[in-house]
């Protein structure tokens, strides 16, 4: 599968609160939660500005704090395809498996963006290419267990069929 | 004869009883047994459209899920009402122990030490960043997300990459005013919102062993503040005297072997360490708190998961006792837990605090993420015991949240800035 959509840059640090503010966490509807997806970030216009299949892009530890699971869901639901950063929180990483948002790291990838760059991510193999610069970058590999939940559907879909249900 | 054993740290020797392995390494995969699982109304109403989705009909087992409504309860309006009645009707259905009416609720990560449901040597995973505040109790204890939850409440199990530790020793005496709160903040701004990612803090040394369990809980609490899997402390005497009558379950006590491996050893000498101050907006901006200059604030806030246990709530009427919180400034505390709150009135102390103009309320999460129960406005500037200043935290994006230890959030709601008791006249 191919994600391909313009880069969105966001800094270091982006904490689930900027990426949806606990004020919206009196629902879990995917479509509700979208409508404020990066509402307190360092770009509060996002989501007028975005088009579907656009990528996020940031530097070190995306999704820090909560463990909000509404904070994947609400950039999934935006239509964001994917989200590439230099490193990611753990609940976060760990959530997007669960959940099936697509994310790459790679700091060269992030460092060889620029806002509005248009990028090419090939989940198959991790291969980022930035359309705008034609410079291509790899992203770290996806851990076994973690390509099986992908393989599997996501984590629901594997613990039905481990459990028989 | 050559007998090989691995040297373990206490989260090692944890993880590894609880997938029935002799021994396990950092970076090895394991699918360990729960102990407990726990959801409150934001993350479990997730986790209960994911189970229903599944078509699981049973979970794993009726008295090992707690679902407590403590964030946006008592409910704050109508779709808050709505998320906490899946919690109830979920309960209901599958005959649950663990569920906390608001009457009985408190916030999720005092009420369940507090009543001896999470017992050291336990795994626990938590729909909760701050599940992680269990380690003070020598459990091991992670937050995960909604999905997560769902798969155990099912299965009983959780997966896991066992994580690197990293040893924390805190060396000579801490000063007046200063605790828990201080320890932790100090290392989050060594080491930075990511400097434990993925890894376990093992926190120790003759500070740590002289500490309180309440410090000790503050001080796992906010492990995920600087990106870590797990705090954890060694169990002893205190938490013996803690945990034996509380515990609802039988207990085990774990330690790290004298040789085990760390990827990194840090030390800190405590003593003359001022009381410490995250500043706006992220919890490693910490700075002692005589280099802060004058900032006023508008609101104080003692509470939450991270501060708001019974030895808080006395620092805070100690300091603020015949005194009169600053006109510019609300004060509101926040017992985190229905027991704490009698012990409250049962010592006087709610006495002190609505003598000086303060707010009391009834246990919730509230103000902490913004909820309700003390929201900023806009360019509005607050003190609080909590556990992160990020962005809107608290209410407008345009506000502003200090963290800081009781002490400070009860000076500072007097002197209508931040400052220290000793500056109360």
């Amino acid at each position: 599968m191919k994600f391909n959509g313009n880069a969105w840059k966001f800094g270091a640090d982006v904490d689930t609160d900027a990426i949806v503010p606990a004020r919206y966490l009196n629902t879990s509807d995917p479509k509700e939660l979208a409508k404020h997806c990066m509402e307190d970030s360092t770009n509060p216009d996002f989501m007028k500005k975005m088009k579907a299949g656009d990528i996020i892009v940031a530097d070190k530890n995306f999704g820090c704090g909560s463990s909000r699971e509404h904070a994947p869901i609400a950039i999934k639901a935006a239509g964001v395809s994917c989200v590439i950063a230099k490193s990611f929180a753990r609940i976060f990483y760990r959530n997007c498996f669960n959940m099936g948002l697509p994310i790459f790291e790679s700091s060269e990838a992030v460092d060889g963006i620029k806002e509005g760059d248009q990028i090419e991510v090939d989940a198959g193999n991790g291969v980022i290419r930035n359309l705008t610069s034609n410079k291509t970058f790899q992203a770290t590999p996806v851990p076994p267990f973690m390509q099986e939940l992908i393989t599997a559907g996501g984590l629901m879909a594997y613990t039905k069929k481990k459990a028989g249900l | 004869m050559y007998i090989h054993q691995t040297m373990m740290t206490i989260t090692e020797k944890i993880l590894a009883a609880h997938c029935g392995k002799k021994e396990v390494k950092p970076g090895e995969l394991i699918n360990a047994k729960l102990d407990l699982v726990l959801a409150n109304d934001i993350t479990a109403p997730i986790s209960i459209k994911e189970f229903r989705g599944a078509n699981a009909k049973k979970v794993f087992n009726s008295d090992r899920i707690a679902l407590i409504p403590d964030h946006f309860a008592p409910n704050k309006d109508i779709a808050s009402a709505e998320q906490c009645n899946m919690l109830r009707q979920f309960s209901r259905e599958h005959d649950l122990s663990l569920y906390f009416e608001v009457g009985k609720m408190g916030v999720e990560h005092a009420l369940l030490p507090e009543q001896g449901i999470v017992v050291p040597g336990d795994v626990v995973i938590g729909a909760d960043s701050h599940t992680c505040t269990y380690g003070g109790l020598g459990a091991f204890s992670t937050g995960v997300g909604s999905t997560d939850v769902a798969a155990a409440m099912i299965t009983g199990e959780a997966w896991f990459k066992v994580p690197e530790s990293m040893k924390f020793i805190y060396k000579g005496k801490l000063g007046k005013w200063v605790s828990g709160k201080d320890i932790i903040l100090h290392t989050i701004g060594d080491i930075g919102v990511d400097g434990a990612l993925y890894r376990a803090m093992e926190f120790t040394g003759e500070v740590i062993k002289k500490l309180p369990m309440a410090g000790r809980l503050t001080i796992c609490n906010m492990a995920i503040e600087a990106g870590g899997k797990n705090g954890i402390i060694e169990p002893d005497e205190i938490t013996e005297k803690y945990v034996s009558k509380r515990a609802k379950r039988k207990y085990k006590f774990y330690k790290s072997d004298k040789k085990a491996n760390y990827i990194d050893v840090r030390e800190y000498d405590l003593t003359g360490m001022e009381p410490q101050i995250a500043c706006p907006h992220l919890p490693e901006n910490v700075k002692p708190v005589s280099q802060l200059g004058s900032i006023n604030i508008d609101q104080s806030v003692v509470g939450s998961c991270t501060n708001g246990r019974i030895e808080d709530m006395r620092e805070a009427a100690k300091v603020i006792k015949g005194h009169k919180v600053h006109p510019y400034v609300r004060m509101i505390v926040i017992p985190a837990t229905q027991a704490i709150y009698k012990q409250c009135i049962k010592e006087g102390l709610v006495d002190i605090f609505i003598d000086s103009g303060a707010a009391f309320s009834t246990p919730t999460c509230g103000p902490c993420l913004g909820g309700h129960m003390g929201i900023l406005a806009a360019g509005e500037r607050a003190i609080a015991t909590t556990n992160r200043n990020f962005v809107g935290r608290m209410g407008s994006p345009k506000s502003e949240v200090y963290l800081s230890n009781p002490a400070i959030a009860a000076a500072s709601a007097v002197l209508g800035r931040i400052g220290r008791p000793e500056e109360l006249k």
